[in-house]
């Protein structure tokens, strides 16, 4: 038995989150203050208690301006973890392990953005062209789209991945954007036809294999077990935690690894089920990473729950609706609730572990939330008591 | 159109490319042949490096056909083809570029990434190195190898 001192030590005792649109009027650093500060009272636990922080990179509120705006006390513990959507989980995990060692007792975890009003990192092309950049931009692969369209179509090729098993992905997380009225794309719904006539952003990804660009902040608070038994809301605990770079690893383009067909998350998960109670079967319910629609079954692959080249024919026949074999993004997702790097994907886990989710899969009390495929990642199994 | 970065570790392949050579870093020490190029060999940690003369012969792993939006110089030429071709002599050696319709397709943006159509492209299919400008540095480009 491997010592887990993680499992459990920490939990999620607070979440807010604000509107998601197209634009916004406040600043970015506003709405972060306005997310913790409604995370906050959701806990019950006053900001001057505030003595931890953690983002991750590609945000630009800084948590010297946070901690001052907001009225935290004496801050002991920080961190900031690369590769911007990647990042996600690994500032719940980075929290979890700050409480569980001592370095802090209350941390803020948060997400801001106004991508929806802003321009797109990929045109900011001086200062991005670095490895692995100066070996794929010039030559026409600008976006994060371009880069995944590559794997997509590999993927297509090796294991007969579809563009309707893409559509089901992409349909299943606007099925629960359209029940849930904080969603971009509430009531808003999207068929087949839909997916298949959408014009192609970059061939073989469709419009609707792309994530929403928005405006939007969020933020989870979190304290040790102990003290979440006092808390206003019942305790979502971090069971267990992974981070995952592969070997001979590039960001977005894992075309030079042994397989680029398994990314990141393969690392992660190994590490996530070694440190837990549960395997890939127990989860009730999962909110996984999707910039893109292929994130999903490369995934699923990664994650357990199903074989290699197998994600694809998982996402049919419903298999990611509710009630199907593994109900995911069950808010809506990057893909058609909001696409804030991820972070809605944290609070959604939360809200389903609370029986609190306007698509609530009963009786769930495990919940896997997973950062971005195919860059640097992290992954949380979240569980209830 | 968006110019190479050349550092340090690059800057050889641009030199060999200018002559019209593809070659790739390669550990002095153990052989194993690197791309990208990097300063350590992650193998037997060597610092000391050749660059070696690949064949330029490989097949295409994938490809993507971008459409807008996208950069100004890009769209013009939207939908384009982006090849990843595997080199002959390591599969894990494979580079990200364009296919030509041949070794004349001519210079300009518009040879470089729209002188192939799309629909003709298939995943396997045999292509071989062929040299191409741009912004004044050379680069291997790809195209259909019989
Ligand atoms: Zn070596």
């Amino acid at each position: 038995m491997t010592p887990t001192p993680l499992k459990d030590r920490a939990a999620i005792v607070g979440i807010g989150q604000t509107e998601f649109a197209k634009h916004l009027e406040p600043s970015e650093k506003a709405l972060a203050c306005r997310a913790i500060a409604m995370a906050l009272d959701d806990a019950g636990i006053a900001a001057h208690e505030v003595d931890a922080f953690a983002a991750y990179t590609m945000e630009a509120t800084d948590e010297v301006e946070i901690a001052k705006a907001v009225g935290a006390g004496d801050v002991t513990f920080f961190s900031r973890v690369g590769f911007g959507g990647g990042g996600s989980c690994a500032t719940i995990g980075h929290l979890a392990m700050a409480i569980a060692t001592g370095q802090a007792s209350v941390g803020v975890a948060w997400r801001s953005r106004k991508r929806g009003s802003g321009p797109r990192p990929w045109t900011d092309t001086v200062n991005q062209l670095a490895t692995p950049a100066q070996w794929t931009r010039p030559f026409g692969l600008l976006r994060p789209v371009d880069e995944i369209a590559v794997l997509a179509r590999r993927y297509m090729h090796e294991y007969g991945l579809t563009r309707e098993q893409l559509g089901a992905v992409a349909i299943a997380c606007r099925n629960r954007a359209n029940a849930n009225p904080a969603a971009i794309m509430y009531d808003r719904p999207l068929t087949m036809d839909d997916y298949l006539n959408a014009r192609m952003i970059s061939d073989p990804l469709c419009l609707f294999d792309n994530c929403l660009e928005t405006d939007g902040a969020l933020a989870v608070v979190m304290v040790s077990a102990e003290r979440a038994r006092d808390c206003r809301q019942p305790p979502v605990h971090v069971h267990a935690f992974g981070q995952g770079l592969p070997a001979q690893h590039h960001g977005m383009v894992n075309y030079w690894n042994d397989d680029p067909l398994a990314g990141p998350s393969w690392i992660a998960a190994k590490h996530l089920w070694k440190h837990s109670d549960f395997g890939p079967a127990d989860v009730d319910v999962a909110q996984i990473y999707d910039a893109f629609t292929p994130l999903i079954p490369l995934s699923l692959e990664g994650y357990g729950f199903c074989g290699k080249g197998e994600g694809g024919a998982f996402a049919d026949d419903g298999g990611l609706e509710l009630g199907g074999r593994l109900p995911i993004n069950t808010s809506g997702g990057g893909l058609s609730e909001a696409y804030v790097h991820g972070f809605n994907l944290i609070n959604e886990g939360v809200r389903q572990l609370r029986g609190t989710s306007t698509n609530q899969v009963a009786g769930a009390s495990t919940c896997l939330v997973t950062a971005g495929e195919a860059v640097p990642t992290s992954a949380v199994l979240l569980r209830r008591d | 159109m968006l110019k190479p970065l050349v550092d340090d570790d690059g800057a050889p392949y641009f030199e060999y490319a200018a002559k019209g050579e593809l070659r790739m870093q390669t550990c002095a020490n153990c052989g194993e042949v690197l791309f990208p190029p990097r300063p350590m060999c992650p193998r037997c940690q060597s610092t000391e490096f050749e660059w070696k003369l690949m064949s330029g012969r490989g097949h295409v792993w994938s490809f993507a056909v971008p459409r807008p939006p996208l950069l100004p110089d890009y769209a013009a030429f939207a939908p384009y083809p982006v090849v990843v071709v595997e080199l002959e002599e390591d599969r894990r050696l494979r580079l990200v570029g364009n296919l030509v319709a041949s070794e004349d397709a001519g210079a300009g943006l518009e040879a470089q990434l729209a002188s192939v159509d799309p629909a003709t492209i298939e995943i396997g299919q045999p292509v071989r190195a062929v040299f191409r400008q741009i912004e004044g540095l050379f680069v291997a480009a790809w195209t259909p190898d019989e």
